[in-house]
């Protein structure tokens, strides 16, 4: 199992440690509501350092992003990002991920799950026929999330970079903490607002910049937060979590990522998917909340009130926020229309919830 | 962590107090912390006769699911009705106002069969 540069702090804090995606990982610091909370009303820091970064560089590069993303990233300009992701050909998603625009039409990192990073590689560098230069940086990256209402406010005096007005889904580079060369970017998965700070895993910079976000946030309540609190709150924004919401079988169109799904532009699998798109997806991804009680899990089945199976629950828990239980999951087309009335199965129960709007509210 | 020397233990974390013949059960300081938030309990086995090991419950956490699993055989006599509305009692006070069901145990004897506080202790590590 491997560890990030900032495991030992982890343990060191207490963390409730557990293995994800081959690392070992914080699960959860003190409590996962508590955590929750932190971020959704003041800031709280997150290592996800397990994650993979590549760099695609030289005059190919965009070609190559565009041929194997779903999204349009001819959009990009120097210091911009977007969100993405690699469709098979068969109507399933490889993986989601952002894609950084460092020089218009030159450079370009990726950032992909940290589950992916050997099958993200080897998927595009199949299709790497111009000779794109391609690095993995992921071991050699550290990267926070310091998210919440308040994480740029407290996070300014660490830097001249202007990241308190930083627009969404932009980012700058530069001196921070002390540190060069650091990617700060207004971006993140908990709908809390926030950054998310990439640098060099070499010398001292993990400790420098670590100790560095604490000591400026600490006396004003900044928080570690684990995994277990990024699940909560990305699944109340709505998002989709790899391995859970989508997959190798779901499609961009199915997970409601319509979106980043560009017909404007040639890439793998758009043949498949125009056609999906031209037919009707039979199936979609829906939120919904429980009526009765009870906690929608994933894999859980999904029934209409004559009991028959309509689909299967990708993603279920309390919501700390709303106090209630809410969920994911893909159903049959005419069941996927907000206020249907759907039933899901909890152990032996068949448990009355209906169809809502994500985020959830 | 707390293991209180008056409670036998279970390997599956359940702890049981015997006063007479009737126990009461719920789960152990480490069985909630590996939990983590607790959200909802569901016991619907009020009035049943069950053997050990049955299931008599399930206990929700925020990320997690897990079976409640009865340490000796007996009957079901009470839930604790607090935890409808405050299933947090089984993460702030395990031993105490967070306790699950009381039972009538069929054989006492079963009970000091179970393991002691520090036979537990060996068992979490």
């Amino acid at each position: 199992m491997k560890n990030t540069p900032f495991t030992d702090k982890h343990i060191a804090l207490g963390a409730k440690m557990a293995p994800f995606a081959g690392y070992n990982m914080p699960i959860s610091y003190t409590s996962i509501n508590e955590e929750h909370q932190t971020v959704r009303k003041n800031a709280g820091v997150f290592d996800v350092s397990h994650m993979g970064e590549f760099m695609l560089k030289g005059e190919n590069a965009l070609d190559l992003i565009q041929r194997v993303t779903s999204n349009d990233a001819s959009k990009l300009t120097a210091g911009k990002a977007q969100y993405s992701c690699l469709p098979n050909e068969e109507g399933g998603i490889v993986d989601d991920l952002l894609i950084y625009c460092i020089e218009e039409n030159k450079v370009y990192m990726i950032v992909v799950n940290a589950s992916n990073i050997e099958k993200d590689w080897n998927w595009i560098q199949k299709q790497n026929k111009n000779k794109v230069e391609m690095h993995n940086i992921s071991d050699d990256t550290c990267l926070l999330a310091v998210q919440g209402p308040n994480a740029t406010k407290i996070l300014q005096p660490l830097t001249d970079m202007d990241i308190m007005n930083l627009k969404y889904y932009t980012f700058v580079k530069g001196r921070f903490a002390g540190v060069d060369n650091v990617l700060v970017s207004a971006t993140g998965y908990t709908g809390a607002g926030g950054v998310e700070i990439y640098f060099e895993n070499k010398g001292d910079n993990a400790d420098k910049i670590w100790n560095a976000i604490f000591e400026a946030g600490g006396p004003q309540g900044l928080k570690p937060i684990g995994l277990a609190a990024r699940d909560t709150l990305r699944l109340e924004m709505g998002y989709c979590l790899y391995g859970n919401d989508i997959d190798d079988t779901t499609s961009p169109l199915e997970a409601g990522l319509g979106w980043i799904t560009k017909f404007s532009k040639d890439f793998t699998g758009k043949e498949f998917l125009e056609q999906q798109k031209q037919e009707g997806i039979e199936r979609k991804l829906i939120g919904f909340e429980m009526i009765d009680k009870g906690i929608p899990r994933h894999g859980y089945e999904i029934k209409d009130h004559s009991g028959m199976l309509i689909g299967y629950v990708t993603s279920g828990t309390q919501s700390p926020s709303l106090g209630k239980a809410i969920g994911m999951g893909y159903v049959r087309n005419m069941f996927a229309i907000i206020d249907t009335t759907i039933f899901i199965k909890v152990r032996d129960k068949l448990l009355l919830a209906k169809v809502v709007k994500v985020p959830f509210s | 962590m707390n293991f209180p020397e008056s409670l036998r233990y279970t390997k599956e974390h359940e702890w049981i107090r015997l006063e007479g013949d009737v126990a009461t059960i719920g789960i152990t300081d480490f069985a909630q912390h590996e939990l983590g938030d607790i959200v909802y309990v569901e016991i619907e086995t009020l009035g049943q006769e069950l053997k050990s090991g049955d299931v008599f419950g399930t206990v929700e956490a925020v990320k997690t699911v897990s079976d409640l699993y009865l340490p000796v055989d007996g009957s079901i006599t009470e839930i604790n009705p607090k935890l409808n509305s405050n299933p947090d009692l089984v993460n702030t006070d395990p031993y105490g106002e967070g306790w699950m069901v009381k039972m009538k145990v069929n054989n006492t004897a079963d009970v000091n069969n179970l393991m002691d506080a520090a036979a537990y202790q060996g068992v979490v590590g």
